[in-house]
């Protein structure tokens, strides 16, 4: 079972208390009326299923109820950080340089 | 005492028998045997049939990696387990045990032709014996191969035992409590951090128990031991013995599985049968040692023939010689030092062959002195006896080229093909392998987790080295949480260390294709299907594995994978790591589905949630379903009356005058804020703006992919303040689902969400007399067409309580929903039960409810929608606000698929002949078109003792909304029935019913 970090509450906590909430970084476009059929395909369907660092929306569902982003590698299955929702991307490289 | 019990060796209490029955018959074993051990004493090998040939078979190891001595265990009714290991079963007193794959008896079995007919069972002989004639399938072929199939009998009767899981925290967790183990946990304790140490024995020890001639700081190993395990418990160190780490997960967390009663003769009251530990360890140590490796021959598989180093435990942990005449077959020193064990306490070895040219002096002198014939250079390529090896042939070997043979006769065979680091755990870890070609095995190389490996499981052997690698890595995991140790010496005397060759199959002079030669013994894998294998075109080890079942075993390859390993990649010609290994996974050993379960069975699987009118219809007959975790009431069926029958009566009570529904189940959301009514407007698809406060309006979501998600009716309580109802399955996904809309893409908007679900009881009254009876009840609304009408909700006092009253209506009737605090809602359904009696109130379930809509057309999300249903599909473009903006869905519903022509839409269907017809039934237009039929639709809800005096349906139709009054067919199995489309409203298609 993994170990997640909420960074709201600034705990590390069980897995049984979070859930996963797919693939972060996707806005909703603001005006959703004048986006073509196709962004709206990939807006909807199309993500990455990458093989590593992985951008991901966790929801810390049976505690703050927060939604929040990670990168965890989908390969060892370690998070490499979380942080919150509306914060950038974090920096892969000085993340996965911080592992070494 | 038998001849095969030495007097004065091994650990168990002979002046404590203890007496057992395998197969019936009653032995006599010493206290501290485990039933592999008794029976030996007793001289009996032969212990169970394999599974393919049914081949006599006996036990092979000491230890739980045992493939062939698989056992039924006993304890009176309702404990019986299957395919327990009889090298890790301790006996007690009125233990019953029995053999498994045998008819009629152990001794003579029928199943035993198979062995004959071996040509027929060789690798893939599933893929290829029964792949015709394809009709053959399912009368012949199937039931054959269930029949034979699996091993052991399944337990008939409900397990009457409980099991208990537990966490665990820990800052070194050791896995082997052998030398290694214990000096890794000395290192540890030493520095005071808290250390667990787990082994799956029933005493720590390891390897020590099975070597008590070495000794370690001047002491012998087992008073060195004794003293230890004093002293580690004295530093604070857990030790847990019976107890396997069974599985290695994320983030340093293992699972332990803890035997608690099955060695007890007596079982102690409300004690576990076993505990499953989560250990979260901050550093773990693995220390799991290493398993011998048989060697491949012909007959290596008969009753006596075992691994050199288990006949050695046997003898120095039990007291118990397993043959008196042993020949000793190896490519490894510890099988020679195996054979002076076995001399000194008596037995007559009547030889050691070894594949090898030369070995050491010091061994040739100890078996010259104990006056054992040697064969180097000699391979053995045959065993025979019938139950029990009698002859062991063995053949000179010179140049590569095999001489011939020579019979030893021998009451056992002890073989040793070297050792194989134990790596299970580290494998579960994602750990990578490294292969070594001086010891032909994988050796540990990196793992991700916070974990190193000890001893003779990364390829150390011997006492010494073990106890100086344990303490060494001991002191690694010190250093990694932070503190500094001081490093630990031990000297060792005695010790037995040794070196030798890994082999394949051993030379032979037999036909290869005549050889029965097992490399995975329960299986019955031998040699040759793993070379068929290869040549009928498997390149991956993972695909030799799956088209031999090698290694597939309950011992998961513990004995079969290295060996398997050495002959495919010979038969492919390539190095062993171009091969590759096959996955590791959990459990380490066969561990019971009640571990895992736990506390989580029966009722306590999941839980049952009930509304505060739950006992009152319990008490009143109710039958129930559930609905999500809801209990839910069903129907109230009175005495002597069927489930229709009483929905029947409940519905026409409900039409003729009033009925009663307890709807607390309800999902609820309180959507509260400045910017409440903004918040509503992006969710739903219709427009809230304009909905006045006391006003209620039917809610429709909707996915961004234009797919209605839930409905339910929301009721404006203020300018800022919304009660929102959902479907009762839908509550906690429809909260989920705004919440993140609401934290993720509109941050900026100003609102709460409170889920009130469990906050509020809700009665639904429904009926003519609906009003009649709640009028004189209500204190702050007059319930009048004109003061309150349909679709209002006001804040009110109903019968003294608080309450929040809807006039709503999913029946069609004059409808009202009483929302009151929850602890009050048994106090209002009584209340309003006795105020009824007058109109006759009647209670109804869910079922009535569900026709009652059915009848109105009103849908039910997730029965009459699939995921794929738009609210145009559903006929309720009415609910979606076209001059909004934007909602949630919006952009979706203007997709190409969502816009195009023959999408399924919703409609009713009323059969011709008036039959009922069936929810999920597939609909056709042209029933005389050739098979397969193109279907256009189904049936979504189907009902025929409704109030409408005749069965209807709705159903999704290709196309439906253009097609009323067409006819479509159902082709059943029996028969085709004929349906006209029809509008999805049955009943009272003008709402006059909804007028007070």
């Amino acid at each position: 079972m993994l170990l997640i970090h909420c960074p709201y509450c600034n705990e590390t906590l069980p897995e049984v208390e979070f859930a996963y909430a797919g693939e972060a970084h996707i806005a909703r476009p603001v005006n959703p009326s004048e986006v073509s059929d196709a962004d709206w395909e990939a807006f909807l369907f199309l993500r990455d299923n990458v093989k590593g660092p992985h951008y991901e929306r966790w929801r810390h569902l049976h505690g703050c109820g927060r939604f929040f982003n990670a990168v965890r590698d989908t390969v060892s299955d370690k998070f490499l950080t979380t942080y919150e929702a509306g914060a950038p991307r974090p920096d892969l490289a000085s993340l996965t340089e911080r592992l070494k | 005492m038998s001849q095969y019990r030495v007097s004065g060796r091994g650990r168990v209490d002979t002046s404590r028998p203890v007496s057992f029955t395998f197969d019936g018959k009653t032995f006599t074993g010493a206290q501290g045997d485990t039933v592999a051990s008794a029976l030996l004493a007793n001289g009996v090998h032969l212990m169970g049939r394999s599974f393919k040939y049914h081949r006599p078979r006996g036990p092979v190891a000491a230890g739980s990696e045992e493939p062939n001595a698989l056992i039924g265990t006993r304890r009176g009714a309702g404990r019986f387990e299957p395919n327990t290991r009889a090298t890790v079963q301790e006996i007690w007193d009125g233990l019953q045990t029995n053999s498994q794959n045998k008819y009629p008896s152990l001794k003579f079995d029928v199943g035993a032709v198979n062995d004959a007919a071996y040509m027929l069972f060789s690798a893939g002989f599933y893929y290829k014996t029964f792949m015709w004639p394809r009709s053959f399938w399912d009368k012949v072929y199937e039931p054959f191969i269930r029949g034979a199939a699996g091993l052991g009998v399944s337990p008939t009767e409900e397990d009457p035992d409980h099991y208990a899981s537990r966490n665990m925290h820990c800052d070194v967790l050791i896995v082997g409590a052998g030398p290694s183990g214990l000096a890794a946990a000395r290192a540890a304790a030493v520095e005071g951090l808290k250390v667990v140490l787990v082994d799956e024995s029933p005493e720590a020890g390891g390897t020590l128990l099975s070597e008590p001639q070495v000794k370690i700081d001047g002491k012998p190993a087992w008073d060195w031991l004794a003293a230890e395990v004093e002293a580690l418990k004295a530093l604070g160190v857990k030790i847990m013995t019976r107890t396997t780490a069974i599985a290695y997960y994320h983030q340093n967390m293992v699972g332990l599985c803890e035997k608690l009663t099955d060695h007890l003769a007596t079982l102690p009251a409300d004690t576990p049968r076993e505990r499953l530990w989560r250990v979260r360890a901050g550093q773990v140590v693995l220390a799991q040692g290493a398993l011998e490796k048989p060697l491949v021959f012909h007959g290596n598989d008969r009753p006596g023939v075992m691994l050199a180093g288990s006949a050695q435990t046997y003898l120095n942990r039990y007291g118990v010689l397993v043959g008196t005449r042993p020949v000793v077959v190896t490519s490894h020193d510890s099988a020679w030092y195996a054979a002076f064990d076995l001399a000194d306490a008596g037995a007559k070895v009547q030889a050691i062959v070894d594949i090898r040219e030369g070995v050491h002096e010091a061994l040739l002198t100890e078996a010259r002195a104990r006056g054992i014939p040697v064969k180097l250079s000699h391979t053995a390529t045959a065993t025979s006896g019938r139950l029990r090896v009698s002859k062991i042939r063995v053949n000179p070997v010179r140049g590569g080229q095999v001489g011939s043979g020579t019979e030893i006769d021998c009451d056992a065979v002890l073989m040793s093909g070297g050792w194989t680091p134990s790596l299970h755990l580290f494998s579960h870890t994602k750990g990578s392998l490294a292969w070594n070609d001086d010891l032909t095995t994988f050796l540990p190389e990196k793992t991700p987790e916070d974990c190193v490996i000890a001893g003779a499981s990364r390829g150390l052997w011997g006492v010494e080295a073990a106890l100086r690698d344990g303490a060494e890595k001991g002191r690694e995991v010190v250093a990694a949480l932070g503190k500094s140790g001081a490093s630990v010496a031990y000297a060792v005397a005695d010790d037995r260390t040794g070196t030798g060759v890994s082999m394949k199959e051993l030379p032979t002079d037999r036909s290869p294709g005549k050889a029965k030669a097992f490399v995975d013994y329960q299986n019955d894998v031998t040699a040759k299907d793993l070379r068929l294998a290869v040549r009928e075109g498997m390149r991956s080890i993972e695909h030799v594995k799956r088209y031999t079942t090698n290694g597939m075993a309950t011992d998961q390859g513990k004995m079969s994978n290295i060996n398997g390993l050495n002959i495919a990649s010979d038969a492919l010609g390539k190095k062993q790591p171009q091969v590759g290994l096959t996955t590791f996974r959990p459990p380490y050993t066969p561990t019971t589905f009640g571990a895992f379960a736990g506390y989580h069975r029966g009722s306590h699987f999941e839980v049952t949630r009930k509304t505060r009118i739950d006992e009152w219809a319990a008490q009143h007959g109710a039958a129930f379903e559930p609905v999500g975790q809801w209990r839910r009431a069903w129907y109230f069926p009175k005495a002597g009356e069927s489930m229709d029958d009483a929905v029947r009566r409940e519905c026409a009570a409900t039409r003729e005058s009033l009925g009663i529904f307890d709807a607390s189940t309800l999902g609820k959301i309180e959507v509260v804020g400045p910017d409440a009514v903004e918040f509503m407007n992006r969710m739903y698809t219709n427009p809230w703006t304009k909905l006045g406060v006391g006003r209620c309006r039917y809610g429709l979501l909707c996915g961004d992919d234009g797919f209605i998600r839930d409905d339910g009716v929301i009721g404006r309580m203020g300018q800022d303040r919304f009660h929102v109802t959902t479907t009762t399955g839908g509550a906690a996904r429809v909260l989920n689902m705004m919440e993140d809309y609401l934290q993720t893409e509109w941050p900026d908007l100003n609102v709460w969400l409170t889920s009130t679900t469990e906050q509020w009881a809700t009665v639904a009254l429904n009926g003519p007399n609906a009003a009649k009876l709640l009028a004189p009840l209500v204190e702050g609304v007059e319930l009048t067409e004109e003061a309150f009408p349909h679709m209002s909700c006001v804040e009110c006092t109903v019968a003294g309580m608080p309450a929040r009253l809807f006039r709503v209506s999913f029946t069609g009737e004059i409808g009202f929903e009483v929302n009151v605090p929850a602890p009050m809602g048994r106090q209002l359904w009584e209340t309003l039960w006795d105020a009824g009696q007058q109109y006759g109130i009647t209670p109804y379930g869910t079922e009535t409810m569900h026709v009652l809509r059915a009848e109105k057309g009103y849908i039910i999300v997730g029965q009459d929608t699939d995921g794929t249903v738009t609210p145009f599909d559903a006929g309720m473009g009415w609910a979606v606000g076209k001059a909004k903006p934007d909602f949630v869905g919006k952009r979706g519903l203007a997709r190409p698929d969502l816009v195009a022509k023959g999408r399924k839409q919703l409609v009713g269907l009323l059969s011709e002949d008036g039959s009922k017809l069936e929810e999920g039934a597939q609909i056709v237009f042209d029933p005389k078109q050739p098979i397969p039929m193109k279907m256009v639709g189904h049936v979504t809800s189907s009902y025929d003792v409704g109030t409408t005096g005749r069965p209807i349906a709705l159903a999704l139709v290709e196309g439906g909304h253009d097609r009323l009054g067409e006819i479509v067919h159902i082709p059943m199995p029996d028969r085709t029935i004929a349906a006209k489309i029809t509008g999805t409203v049955f009943f009272d298609p003008e709402n006059a019913r909804l007028k007070i």
